[in-house]
């Protein structure tokens, strides 16, 4: 009933093909654009915005990327931390070199040797399969992040082994370094990651990404069919790794502020991974929903108890934050394997119905 | 895309839960405690937080607070993770934090460009970022009493005076991250101007525990004293294998990060001889320490495990921590004239803190440490170290308060300052003062 | 040249030079990799029989040791903590089969994967909730395990033997033997080398799936509390215990994710391997190489042989 596609008639190819062909669905994108660019930069406290929303945001940039690879092209990887780490130290290196050239060109270019990186380690899957290549990309986690620590090229010799964001402006406003405003940062990450978001949802339902889709049901047989396993897998791995570049050089220049090898550690691999699965393999939306539960739900758990007026230690508080976490993955994994994600597509079914449930739609 | 609404619904809860705490009534002193009460490193997470805790809180059960002033202390957890301490930082901030002991390299490195801005002072005590020594270039950060830097000079001083290290080889263990890294620019240096050969034994975040082949390498390269910049778990491993490849346990000297209780209790009788550098005294025999016992520990009002772990080395760190911070707000309402102070004038009196004998001896604390006292230019203070030895089941000062070497420290220190600030244009206007 | 000389000449010699110090190497890299095994082993064993990928298994080792520590330290005398803590990880198999298992039956293996990551963070919560997060020496000597070690005078030097690292190979040996008479001798070991073979086959003969995946997840808590057990005694029972276990995947990748002689001679490879490029090729890349070796020797065995060391062959049909 509320949300129907009935009388909704396409008359023509490219509106039938179009992203969202329902109407509810525009409104609803149009109310959440609204939120998250006019309602929560101006309403929101600075905490909401620098560590609920930066992180949130970076965290679903990194899963997108991670999302291509594992839940639309088939391929396990273990090193997402490390691709981010080679976005952040690129983009370090490349504003030392060009000072004056927009950080926001940088970070989009150093998602570039990011892909490049990936394209490498990505290089073993055209042989290796499933859980064996998840551990292989364990290699790429450990030689990068030891990489990280031991060249010192990387964070310009600094005396604290650390990268540090340096001051840099757009039209006058300082948009990175520690006196940029979270509300400014929160604009810029919302803005690439609306577009990048754009981007890979194009992608994925073109050419490219239906044939990454071939390869993760079944390579042979998409190989039979004239997809080009080569090509379908370093691509994926490439875009992947991309995401993943840019998101790392994201969450160093506008959201943490400095970083050494250990931001990027194999626990920041696994979180990503846990967003993905949980949120939905082969799901956008899946993204911003694992996301937001593995990172927005430790802090509310954290906030509830001071809310309630109970005085529990922080520590305590961390420990029964990890058991709830764990409990509901298992509990979200039980009730509905395919992540989040799929629980909206049952909502939307529902909806569609709704109030008649057994009415043919 | 519309079930985003619902997640927006529920994540304005809780930012409407997040603005709730801001309106605080300003009756009382916030402090902070960045804990790691979790994760790998908890085991010196726990006594330092529990020190830091039961002094503040013992100045509010004996005094009343300072001047009259309560001091609420806010626990909040980082794990050890620079991700989570930005948001325990992003999260206290706006209730009146005063001062901020983020008590990991990565969380300091993270805070520090942040603290100008805010206007909250960073005092990462001993540890952090070395080069913020020089006030003039770092006003918002203080690292009383010694930074690693002063601090390897002073152990270095040390094996000179026992044995002369001309000539010598030194080996450096130390954990392959940031902070394991840091006193290898002075180590350089002093090898070079005080006539010894160096040989590195990194070992990585992930083989704390699993040390033989970096003591292999030991036993193959034969230096005569062995220094080690280590943390957590890779301590008692250190301390463990060093006895196994029969190194002299006299000849091995841990930083102050690497000689506590808990990394001892481990290895028990076997690390008898082991060494370590320390700034904060020992035991409970200090009125300060007892005070805490009565109107603190006994009372329960203390989230330690047991009346023994008051006085141990981390615990009495902590408390040194809390100690140097009473001090900074004490200074600070005494020149503002205000009982309630800011982040600003907190600024001020941890910069014109001056704990003298004297001074520690009022607080109860005479012989605890070195007298720290700093300056607009020194945010580190003179702060001298002494070395304490295992027994076997505790530890025992062994040696005088050895000062740094100021003459080769200080320079270096304001080189590195300089190179900080160098490529940060918008970092030069700050000065001290 | 000389980069040459230090890759392919230098370290030779220098083990020439030194036999003692080569042995001494080699040694050390047996006992670690018979650790690495050790945890390996506990992967295998639930991978088999399930097709479970155990994430949890390292904080179950953290688990297990630290319950047993515990115990001891709440006036538990050592042997019965030790039965104390088996019947702790006994409940958790039982309760990881009711729970979870049970209901994931037939699902993706990322899934599993990730149920088991769920599982790792309940341990890891409840774990120090009860336990506290304080690092415990392990009670080594209570639990009659030797200290102390022997000098070997050899080619004009001595290599050391420390006696808890010969108990370790000893007990690892044992266990492995116990496992294998387990496996072939007994009904229930039959019945769950059928299971790892076919699922559905194992079913409609009458074997229960439940109670088969109830005795491997205690069999891997029983390998779990032993490795914790010899790890602990080499440094200390702590949380940062669990990240060692990393270590175990790439021993995995060389011995195949089914094959306990593979989880074996996977160990022993990495662990020696590791060490003795470390000591001998390490410098050349500054030192700290362990980190990455284990994975990048994995990975470039996977390219020639994808399938691992005994792994069974892959035959993928369309």
């Amino acid at each position: 009933m509320l949300y129907r596609e009935a009388g909704q008639f396409k008359t023509s190819y490219a509106a039938d093909q179009a992203l969202l062909p329902i109407l509810q669905d525009r409104v609803g994108l149009l109310l959440i654009m609204v939120v998250a660019f006019v309602l929560i930069p101006w309403l929101a406290s600075d905490f909401f915005i620098g560590s609920i929303m930066i992180p949130f945001l970076v965290f679903t940039l990194a899963a997108v990327g991670l999302n291509i690879l594992t839940g639309y092209a088939g391929q396990l990887s273990l090193g997402t931390g490390a691709f981010m780490g080679v976005g952040a130290y690129a983009c370090y290196k490349l504003t030392t070199y060009f000072p004056d050239i927009n950080i926001i060109l940088l970070v989009l270019f150093s998602g570039v040797f990011s892909a490049a990186v990936g394209v490498v380690f990505g290089l073993p899957s055209l042989r290796i399969k499933g859980l064996y290549l998840a551990i292989t990309t364990l290699a790429a986690q450990f030689f990068l992040e030891w990489c990280f620590i031991r060249i010192g090229w990387l964070y310009n010799h600094n005396d604290s082994g650390a990268i540090e964001v340096p001051q840099r402006m757009l039209f006058d406003i300082v948009i990175t370094g520690a006196s940029a405003t979270p509300t400014v940062r929160y604009l810029v990450i919302a803005v690439l990651v609306a577009v990048m978001t754009l981007v890979a949802a194009n992608v994925l339902r073109g050419r490219i990404g239906r044939s990454w889709m071939m390869i993760r049901d079944m390579d042979i047989a998409a190989e039979l069919m004239g997809i080009r396993p080569l090509r379908a897998k370093l691509s994926a791995f490439a875009f992947s790794s991309y995401y993943c570049g840019v998101a790392g050089a994201l969450m160093v220049f506008f959201w943490i502020g400095s970083a050494e090898a250990e931001a990027f550690d194999i626990n920041h691999s696994l979180l990503v991974l846990f967003m993905v699965i949980i949120g939905g393999m082969g799901s956008l939306l899946g993204c911003f929903l694992g996301a937001a539960f593995i990172w927005v739900l430790p802090i509310a758990i954290k906030i509830i108890p001071g809310l309630l007026g109970l005085d529990v230690m922080a520590a305590t508080t961390e420990h029964l934050a990890n058991i709830i976490i764990g409990i509901l993955i298992i509990f979200f994994l039980i009730v509905e394997p395919h992540g989040l994600a799929r629980l909206w597509q049952i909502a939307k079914e529902k909806l569609r119905t709704w109030p008649f449930p057994y009415a043919n739609s | 895309m519309k079930k985003t609404t619902l997640l927006a619904l529920a994540a304005g809860a809780i930012a409407v839960s997040s603005w709730v705490p801001v309106v605080q009534a300003q009756d009382s002193l916030y402090m902070p405690s960045m804990t790691y009460r979790t994760g790998p490193f908890a085991g010196g997470g726990i006594p330092f937080a529990d020190g830091y805790a039961d002094y503040f809180n013992m100045l509010n059960e004996r005094d009343g607070g300072i001047n009259g002033v309560k001091i609420v202390v806010e626990e909040c957890e980082t794990a050890y993770n620079a991700q989570k301490g930005v948001e325990c930082y992003e999260a206290t901030k706006g209730k009146g934090a005063l001062a901020y002991s983020p008590l990991s390299t990565g969380i300091t490195l993270a805070l520090v460009p942040k603290a100008p801005v805010d206007e909250i002072p960073i005092f990462s005590m001993g540890y952090g970022l070395s080069a913020a020594a020089a006030g003039d270039k770092f006003p918002w950060t203080f690292v009383y009493p010694a930074s690693y830097w002063s601090q390897l000079s002073s152990i270095l001083k040390y094996i000179d005076q026992n044995g002369g290290v001309k000539g010598k080889k030194i080996g450096f263990i130390y954990l392959d991250a940031a902070y394991g890294k840091e006193p290898i620019p002075l180590l350089d240096k002093l090898a070079e101007s005080m006539g010894f050969e160096v040989a590195k034994f990194p070992v990585g975040g992930k083989e704390m525990q699993n040390q033989s082949s970096q003591w292999l390498n030991v036993r193959k390269e034969r230096p005569d004293w062995m220094i080690m910049w280590g943390w957590g778990a890779m301590n008692p491993t250190a301390i463990k294998e060093a006895a196994k490849i029969r190194f002299p346990l006299d000849r091995f000297i841990g930083n102050w990060w690497a000689g506590s209780h808990n990394d001892l209790k481990a290895v028990g009788e076997a690390g008898k001889g082991y060494l370590a550098a320390n700034f904060s005294g020992i035991g409970q025999d200090f009125p300060a320490v007892q005070d805490v016992l009565t109107h603190v520990v006994r009372k329960g009002l203390s989230q330690v495990a047991s009346e023994d772990d008051v006085g141990n080395v981390l615990y009495n760190r902590g408390m040194f921590n809390a100690v140097i911070l009473a001090e900074g707000i004490r200074v600070a309402q005494e020149k503002t004239g205000k009982k309630i102070i800011t982040g600003a004038d907190m600024r001020d009196g941890l910069e014109n803190i001056d704990l003298n004998e004297e001074r520690l001896t009022e607080l109860g604390l005479a012989g605890f440490t070195g007298a720290v006292q700093g300056s607009c230019a020194d945010h580190e203070g003179n702060g001298a170290i002494f070395i304490q030895q295992w027994n076997g089941s505790d530890w025992e000062k062994i040696s005088d308060l050895i000062p740094p070497m100021a003459d080769v420290v200080r320079p270096m220190l304001e080189e590195a300052a300089e190179d900080f600030v160098s490529d940060k244009p918008s970092w030069q206007g700050q000065t001290c003062g | 040249m000389e980069m040459l000389h230090s890759i392919f000449v230098g370290p030779f010699v220098e083990m020439a030079a030194y036999p003692d110090f080569f042995l001494q190497v080699v040694w050390e890299g047996f006992v670690a990799g018979v650790l690495y095994s050790l945890i390996a082993l506990g992967f295998v064993l639930i991978y088999k029989a399930s097709g479970v990928f155990n994430f949890a298994q390292g904080i179950m080792v953290v688990f297990a040791a630290l319950a047993l520590v515990s115990l001891h330290e709440m006036g538990v005398p050592a042997w019965l903590s030790v039965i104390l803590a088996l019947g702790i990880m006994g409940v958790l198999a039982i309760g990881v089969e009711r729970l979870m298992l049970r209901k994931l039956v037939n699902q993706h293996d990322a899934i599993l994967l990730m149920a088991t990551i769920g599982l790792t963070l309940i341990l890891k919560g409840t774990g120090q909730l009860i336990f506290g997060g304080e690092p415990k020496p392990m009670i080594t000597e209570q639990l009659g395990l030797p200290t102390g070690s022997t000098d070997w005078e050899v080619f004009g030097g001595i290599v050391i033997f420390q006696h808890i690292d010969i108990a370790a190979a000893v007990v690892a040996m044992v266990m492995v033997l116990a496992l294998g008479v387990f496996f072939s001798k007994t009904r229930i070991g039959r019945a769950l080398r059928a299971v790892a073979d076919d699922h559905q086959a194992a079913l409609s003969v009458g074997i229960s799936l439940n109670q088969i995946w109830a005795i491997v997840w205690f069999a891997s808590g029983i390998v779990a509390l032993v490795t914790g057990i010899m790890w602990g005694a080499r440094s200390e029972v702590s949380f940062a215990l669990e990240i060692i276990a990393l270590k175990a995947l790439a021993v995995l990748i060389l011995g195949g994710f089914t094959s306990i002689p593979g989880a074996i001679v996977g160990g022993l490879v990495i662990g020696i391997g590791e060490k003795v490029f470390e000591v001998y090729w390490g410098a050349l890349f500054g030192s700290g190489v362990e980190a990455w070796f284990a994975y990048v020797l994995a990975l470039i065995f996977l390219l020639f042989r994808p399938q691992g060391l005994f792994g069974e062959r892959i035959i993928e049909r369309v």
